[in-house]
């Protein structure tokens, strides 16, 4: 195998491909853990662009839910009493914070959707508004409570396999790193297989696509078009909340200002990229995030060879500001074209109204 | 526009100022009670229920904003680059493009500005702060060519490519300081480049009001002869009020959104090299603002216009400033500022609802029609 590294650049890239491959088993985890928020929040976008509503809130949506998911499970552990099921660190309290967390992202989606469904006020207006306000409330709570803020409830374990299973070649990897995960990302994995099959496959899942890519049509077969859209978006939030609760109730057991720190921009990248599916979400954060861990493991076991010196070359910016540059890319059609729902971010006006 | 509304007389001035001023001042109005009432009800956490708060705060914000020559001149300082940003965002509106991506452009300007103070850094400042300068709306603007370049050519929606090119603009910014740009000097002490020495905006008036305050007061008026006075503006505004309407007027929209975009990004840049040469003083690595969002704010509040732009800068620079005060007097953390923002938006943004409900009569707003251009082209992607 070796000597294919020589030939002239297709040696190069045959070398990085097995070294991905080499390194994948040791990276598969740390990437999953950290695509997590990015496919809960883009699952979010898709609740709410496939049937016709831009969302760019979703970052604000998840700060508020990951403030709340640790504060109310904080607050929670000091008046409940200590429940445990004993799988995954399940307690009552963490329980709570996580219910409360989907709750208030459901919340503001529903601001969301007043605004742009019944107001028809500009999407990308309300989704910056509930931006800007949830770093102002998350913060503002955040330092008022700060003094006497109650120690943190934990978080939510992984869950254990058998060593036995996780033994296997690339089935154990596969297990680790799916399996082997939190409550929330295991909500992740089951909520991607199910609303992939939903939209497809169901009657939600058509009327969604007609709404978002033709409310009129969808209108005059007897779709109502804005009941739908409000109950999609709202029903986003779910997503949104997940993703929030997992930073700071599962990834983490701690909350600090602003600490989505972009996330949810990403998830929207994650969205476009992925053609707005959620399986093609799921793989474009994974592959955002591929690109991020092998910049570690480049940092720590850098490959031999003309390719070793290359990859040293990029800095390790190139590797956190790559999977932007996809998107943009992917979005000028370039190399495969990523295409929008047609009546995305248009409000809709009903016929009888308007005439 | 009705018939009856054409031919009527043009109204004064004061009525169009009034009719422009109206909901924004209910807006404002709003968010200051709705603030007011979040501080009494988390008064307790801030030892002891206390029904007064709001008016501690608030007038702890006034005197930190207004109340001496130094927090009048702070107030300046921080309204500056809100108000090139604002222009930013709001000859976008005009030309129906949405530029999220001011942060992007204002850190693209202040690292291009840097790039080139750092390089004349023993040069006269005669020549190291023009050549800055314009170094640095050189580099916003070609962050504002690039979203309007790909939405012209290939459809690319601007809202996400400047989303986007924000943070590639964040990593950039980061490699360039801390790599190739990062200082030697003794002060260096995390990412940063050398103290600008000739480069450095000289201070016009009181204790940090430097030069740069004089470039957004000469910004205001530029941008509303270009947009209401030279035919480039007229331009805009009609492929911002109707792009068909423009292409059988025989104006060419595509490299109307190209100019507007750097135009855009221009200003964006000018914001972010005026506060780095200006206010910071060095370049660094890791610059956290809010400025590109801020920016929608301000440029919502004042109607996409400049002179309301100026306003509505003006306010928000002097919350900014009057924060400070409003912590160490009453307590109440500086992120109160953000909620009035987001609160004085959704009044805004729910304005038919506002009316309604509070039966205001006053005339259209000034970027209704823009922003359906902006909403409806979201989903036109596809037919490009």
């Amino acid at each position: 195998m070796e000597f294919l590294y020589d030939i002239p650049v297709i040696g190069m890239v045959i070398q990085f491909v097995v070294y991905f491959i080499v390194q994948l088993p040791v990276l598969a985890p740390t990437i999953m853990a950290a695509a997590v928020p990015i496919i809960l929040g883009a699952l979010c976008g898709f609740m709410n662009e496939r049937s016709g509503v831009v969302n760019i809130g979703i970052e604000g949506m998840m700060l508020t839910a990951a403030f709340v998911a640790w504060w109310t499970a904080a607050i929670a552990a000091q008046v409940l009493p200590d429940l445990s099921i004993g799988i995954m660190g399940i307690t009552l309290p963490l329980l709570v914070g996580l219910a409360l967390a989907i709750l208030a992202a459901m919340a503001v989606s529903a601001i969301h959707a007043w605004l742009s469904i019944s107001v028809r006020a500009d999407q990308i207006i309300s989704g910056t508004i509930i931006n800007i306000f949830a770093v102002g409330i998350t913060g503002y709570l955040n330092l008022l409570i700060s003094q006497h803020s109650p120690p943190s409830a934990g978080q939510f374990q992984d869950l254990r396999l058998p060593s036995a299973l996780l033994g296997i070649p690339v089935i154990g990897t596969l297990l680790n790193s799916l399996i082997a995960v939190g409550p929330i990302a295991l909500s992740m994995l089951i909520s991607v297989i199910v609303l992939q099959v939903l939209l497809f496959r169901s009657r939600w899942g058509l009327r969604t696509r007609s709404v978002g890519e033709h409310p009129k049509a969808a209108e005059t077969v007897g779709i109502d078009v804005i009941k739908l859209r409000y109950r999609n978006v709202i029903l986003g939030g779910i997503f949104a909340g997940l993703a929030g609760a997992y930073l700071t109730i599962e990834f983490g057991n701690a909350f600090q200002g602003e600490m989505t720190a972009g996330r949810g921009f990403i998830a929207l990248a994650a969205l476009i990229f992925g053609r707005w599916t959620p399986v093609g979400a799921f793989g474009a954060a994974l592959l955002f995030y591929a690109s991020i861990g092998l910049q570690r493991s480049i940092q720590f076991a850098p490959p031999e060879g003309a390719l070793g010196d290359f990859l040293a070359t990029l800095p390790p910016q190139f590797y956190s500001a790559l999977p932007y540059i996809i998107t943009i890319i992917v979005l000028t059609g370039v190399v495969g074209r990523s295409v929008a729902p047609a009546a995305v971010g248009r409000p809709y006006e009903r016929e009888s109204k308007a005439a | 526009m009705t018939a009856a509304a054409a031919t009527a007389p043009k109204p004064s001035l004061w009525r169009r100022a009034w009719d422009l001023s109206l909901l924004p001042a209910i807006a404002i109005g709003l968010a200051l009670i709705f603030g007011a009432v979040l501080m009494i009800l988390s008064s307790p956490l801030l030892g002891g229920f206390n029904l007064f708060l709001p008016i501690t705060a608030y007038k702890a914000l006034v005197e930190g904003s207004v109340g001496s020559l130094n927090s009048i001149v702070n107030t300046l300082v921080n309204a500056t680059p809100l108000v090139l940003a604002g222009l930013a965002v709001g000859i976008g509106f005009k030309g129906g493009l949405f530029n999220i991506g001011g942060y992007g452009q204002f850190l693209l300007g202040a690292l291009c500005a840097t790039i080139a103070a750092i390089a004349l850094n023993d040069a006269s400042p005669w020549v190291a702060i023009p050549v800055a300068v314009i170094a640095g709306m050189l580099g916003g603007m070609f962050w504002g060519f690039i979203p309007g370049f790909l939405k012209a050519f290939t459809g690319a929606h601007e809202v996400v490519t400047t989303i986007m090119l924000n943070f590639v603009a964040v990593y950039l910014v980061s490699y360039v300081i801390s790599g190739p740009l990062r200082g030697t000097g003794p002060e260096v002490t995390f990412a940063r480049t050398d103290t600008f020495v000739a480069a450095e905006l000289p201070i016009i008036i009181g204790r940090n009001g430097h030069l740069g305050l004089l470039f957004a007061a000469v910004a205001v008026p530029l941008a509303w002869w270009l947009l209401f006075r030279s035919t480039t503006g007229f331009e805009i505004r009609t492929a911002g009020a109707s792009p068909d309407a423009a292409r059988y007027a025989g104006m060419r929209p595509r490299w109307l959104i190209v100019l507007t975009m750097s135009i855009c990004g221009m200003l964006a840049g000018l914001a972010g090299t005026v506060e780095w040469l200006g206010e910071v003083g060095y370049g660094q690595a890791f610059y956290g603002t809010t400025v590109g969002f801020d920016a929608i704010a301000v440029a919502l509040l004042g109607r996409a216009n400049p002179v309301g732009i100026l306003f509505s800068a003006l306010l928000f620079g002097a919350m900014q400033a009057g924060a400070g005060q409003m912590q160490a007097q009453a307590g109440i953390p500086p992120q109160m500022i953000a909620i009035l923002q987001a609160v004085i938006l959704f009044f805004l943004a729910a304005e038919t609802v506002v009316r309604r409900v509070l039966r205001v009569r006053t005339a259209g707003t000034g970027v209704g029609t823009e922003l359906q251009t902006v909403s409806r082209s979201y989903g036109e992607q596809a037919t490009r």
